[in-house]
């Protein structure tokens, strides 16, 4: 699937598309299919979002798995510092990263 | 310390107003992304993997007690809890808010502080020994002229758009502890024949191209210096290459042309530019100097004597103190790289302690090294025992100055968009492994340094043992290099070859630390040991 | 600092290559300007266009029929054009030095420091930005190619 991702404006704060609006968890991304660049140059216009970009990424029964590291990277937060991340109570999250 | 007047601080409220309103603009649709990050990033502020990170400049490293709790402030404040001290001798915050940044500017600007230039195609914050003023190898304190090149550069109408970033050292001794020759500009101030000078090497840098900078010129009296380094800058500027960034550094310049010819257009542009009163007066370098006088040592005293009765105590004081101009004190290194530790890294609470000991026992005065340490410059012998209890309480009293747990590593992949691999995990296994094992003692010292990219943030040429991580096919990898150092014996690294997985590089380390045991002759560090071998028989202790 | 002398109203416009901005009192030079090299080649051209790649110091000799130096910003992140502007004015260049191409109001205070005194964006520039811009900066830590004093001679008594 393709995803989008990007940071909001204000906030730095990684998000990603979930075919209405930037929400900050990756499970939530939308596959948006062949509409990438459209939706980007909107919402980007827009300032809903800073920089964005599409990526590929795999979805399973567990969730939203982005196909590159840093984007894994990107939505759990720092492997070393876990209580700084998405799921600060689960250990296997970084298994997920990596 | 260098203490603001006037002028100083008008500048940079100013600067504070004009970002406030550059970010607003961005806000408001008025700056596009492309148009408001060079502005943003002459101001510190990035787009990293999780937010805003902001760079605050520490110019040549030194804080006073004061600026180290506002810094813990704004960690508190703004960000969560803590920040990161950087191989430039800065800070920088992960977690910043666009909305948020002004604020922390105006606040830092209350403290005498700023982020101006710590990023963009300019020249950035000057670093220096930080041992500077306290040193007693030391010809003088190099302070005074980073400072004075601090406010040459500051808004430097002519290199606001260079070619590259351009990077400054300042160092005033032999030792060299600044990595200078890896600079841009490296400049030591020599004495000769009586008179002080500046000897200038140019074109020296890591990155993707790691050069060692050339002396071109040997001696640059001081009345002079901003001429001169305004000569190389110029030269630098209209010429540097600009039709593709990985060779756009004045180093790839400096070797295309040659370091004689380069030097000969620097001298040509100087010679013109004497005539143009760019020059401060004297009389300014002599004001800087004031600021930078001794602080009012004690008289040695029979209690300067240490007692050595606890080892820990000890070790500490034999690996982590320097010796001191000044009969009766030592500079002494708070160590922010405990065993399985972030590098780096120090909370809130850590920087107020910081700051508070430093007021208690160091003149009120701090330093960042470049190796992610912080020094307390001017400690009494008497007061060392105090101050490395309270250190020890809080994390801070880790005795591996220079030893393999004392691990230059960059944010990498947990935090950088442009690194390919992380390096902080990689520091972390290899402290705890070698602490386990019981090594690092035996193997005296031995710096490591991890970059999680080819940019280099952490050193890795410069490392007796390098530790490059890349990305290969979307998995990380690590290239080990050895053989590299950044003191005044500058030398490069070399690769060793195939890299390695994240535990197959922590293995090989110890493979390579292994061989050294056994191949040195009596008083050789890993280094002397590599450099008398050479690479041969650690290649064939990782491949054969 | 002089105030800008805008174009007058139904004049230049704001068109690509216009002047939007001009520091000076003189009448505006509005003739085509030749490249570096015809210029060179040719003895009665007065107005000159600087590309980043020229090398400026080849017009030092001619200094005295110039009227207009162009300075070509292709993209605002390439520099030399303040290397260039400042060269002209060390050597003694008192004629227009006008910014034209990726101009932005934020290198707008650096331009005039450099000694550029006109100003012809390629997108036109709020001009209230730009009065901001001019003025953010009570003082200027280093001597450049206007008549601003740097903050390390007014410390030492020179008069601003």
């Amino acid at each position: 699937m393709i995803i989008l991702t990007g940071n909001d404006l204000k906030s730095g704060a990684v998000v990603w598309w979930d075919g209405q609006s930037w929400s900050r968890h990756v499970n939530e991304a939308a596959d948006v299919g062949d509409k990438a660049e459209e939706i980007l140059a909107r919402e980007e216009a827009a300032r809903r979002v800073n920089v964005p970009y599409a990526i590929e990424a795999e979805k399973d029964a567990n969730g939203v798995r982005p196909a590159h590291i840093k984007d894994r990277v990107r939505a759990l937060g720092p492997t070393v510092r876990p209580d700084l991340t998405m799921k600060p109570a689960d250990p296997a999250a970084l298994d997920w990263v990596i | 310390m260098y203490l603001y007047d006037q002028y100083d601080q008008a500048m940079v409220d100013a600067r504070v107003a004009e970002f406030r309103d550059q970010a607003q603009r961005r806000l408001d649709g008025k700056l596009s992304e492309d148009q408001f990050k060079p502005l943003r990033l002459m101001n510190g502020l990035y787009l990293q993997l999780h937010a805003y990170m902001l760079r605050v400049a520490i110019p040549y490293g030194t804080l006073s007690s004061r600026q180290m709790h506002a810094l813990a402030d704004i960690a508190d404040k703004y960000d969560r809890g803590y920040g990161h001290f950087t191989t430039r001798q800065n800070i920088q915050y992960n977690w910043i808010k666009l909305e948020e940044a002004a604020d922390i500017l105006a606040d830092l600007a209350k403290v005498e502080m700023h982020a101006i230039q710590t990023s963009g195609n300019c020249i950035r914050n000057i670093s220096s020994d930080h041992f500077a003023g306290a040193a007693a190898d030391e010809v003088t304190d190099p302070r005074p002229y980073a400072e004075l090149l601090r406010q040459w550069s500051s808004f430097h109408p002519e290199f606001a758009y260079l070619p590259r970033k351009f990077k400054i050292c300042v160092i005033a001794s032999d030792r060299d502890r600044a990595a200078m020759k890896l600079h841009d500009i490296g400049i030591q101030i020599v004495e000769k024949d009586g008179e002080m000078g500046a000897a200038f090497y140019v074109g020296g840098g890591m990155g993707r191209t790691p050069m060692i900078a050339p002396c071109i010129k040997d001696f640059v009296p001081l009345d002079r210096l901003v001429s001169y380094a305004e000569a190389c800058l110029r030269v630098y500027n209209r010429y540097g290459r600009r039709d593709n960034k990985y060779k756009a550094r004045i180093k790839i310049l400096v070797h295309e042309m040659g370091a004689d010819a380069y030097a000969k257009e620097v001298d040509e542009e100087f010679a013109h530019l004497l005539d143009q009163g760019v020059e401060p007066p004297f009389a300014e370098l002599e004001r800087i100097r004031t600021f930078f006088e001794d602080p009012a040592f004690a008289a040695a005293g029979a209690d300067d004597e240490i007692d050595r009765s606890d080892p820990d105590f000890a070790l500490w004081v034999d690996r982590n103190t320097h010796a001191h101009k000044a009969d009766g004190y030592v500079s002494a290194v708070v160590s922010l790289k405990p065993v399985g530790g972030i590098p780096g890294d120090a909370t809130a609470e850590q920087m107020h302690l910081m700051a508070d000991l430093a007021r208690d026992y160091s003149f009120d005065e701090l330093r960042v090294m470049h190796t992610q340490n912080i020094v307390l410059p001017h400690v009494r012998k008497s007061d060392l025992h105090k101050l490395w209890t309270a250190l020890d309480e809080a994390g801070l009293g880790t005795p591996n100055l220079d030893r393999i747990g004392d691990i230059i590593a960059c944010p990498g992949l947990d935090y950088c968009s442009l690194a390919n691999a992380r390096s902080i995990p990689l520091a972390q296994k290899i402290s705890q492994r070698f602490a386990d094992n019981g090594k690092e003692e035996t193997l005296g010292e031995l710096k490591l340094k991890i970059s999680g990219c080819i940019n280099a943030c952490g050193h890795h040429h410069a490392g007796h043992i390098g530790i490059l991580g890349v990305d290969r096919k979307g998995t990380e990898n690590y290239q080990l290099l050895l053989g590299g150092s950044e003191a005044e014996d500058t030398s490069l690294a070399k690769i060793t070859g195939p890299g390695f997985t994240e535990d197959g590089v922590v293995d090989a380390i110890e493979t390579v630390s292994d061989l050294y045991l056994s191949s040195r002759v009596e008083g050789e560090r890993f280094i002397d040991t590599y450099r008398r071998i050479g690479m041969t028989p650690f290649k064939e202790a990782l491949y054969g | 600092m002089a105030d800008p002398q805008y174009p007058a109203e139904g004049g230049l416009g704001q068109g690509h290559d216009e002047v939007q901005l001009r520091y000076r009192d003189d009448e505006l030079v509005d003739h085509a300007s030749v490249t570096v090299d015809s210029f060179l080649a040719q003895s009665n051209a007065s107005a000159v266009r600087i590309e980043p790649g020229d090398d400026t110091r080849e017009l030092l000799r001619h200094l005295e029929r110039i009227r207009l130096v162009e300075v070509n910003f292709p993209s605002f992140g390439d520099g030399r054009g303040y290397s260039a502007a400042r060269i002209l004015r060390e050597s003694g260049y008192d004629g227009e030095i006008r910014a034209v191409g990726d101009v932005l109001v934020d290198q707008i205070a650096y331009m005039r420091r450099c000694g550029f005194d006109a100003f012809a964006p390629e997108r036109p520039l709020n001009e209230s930005d730009v009065e901001a811009a001019l003025n953010r900066f009570p003082h200027v830590y280093q001597a450049a190619a206007d008549s601003r004093t740097p903050i390390w001679n007014l410390r030492h008594g020179d008069a601003a």
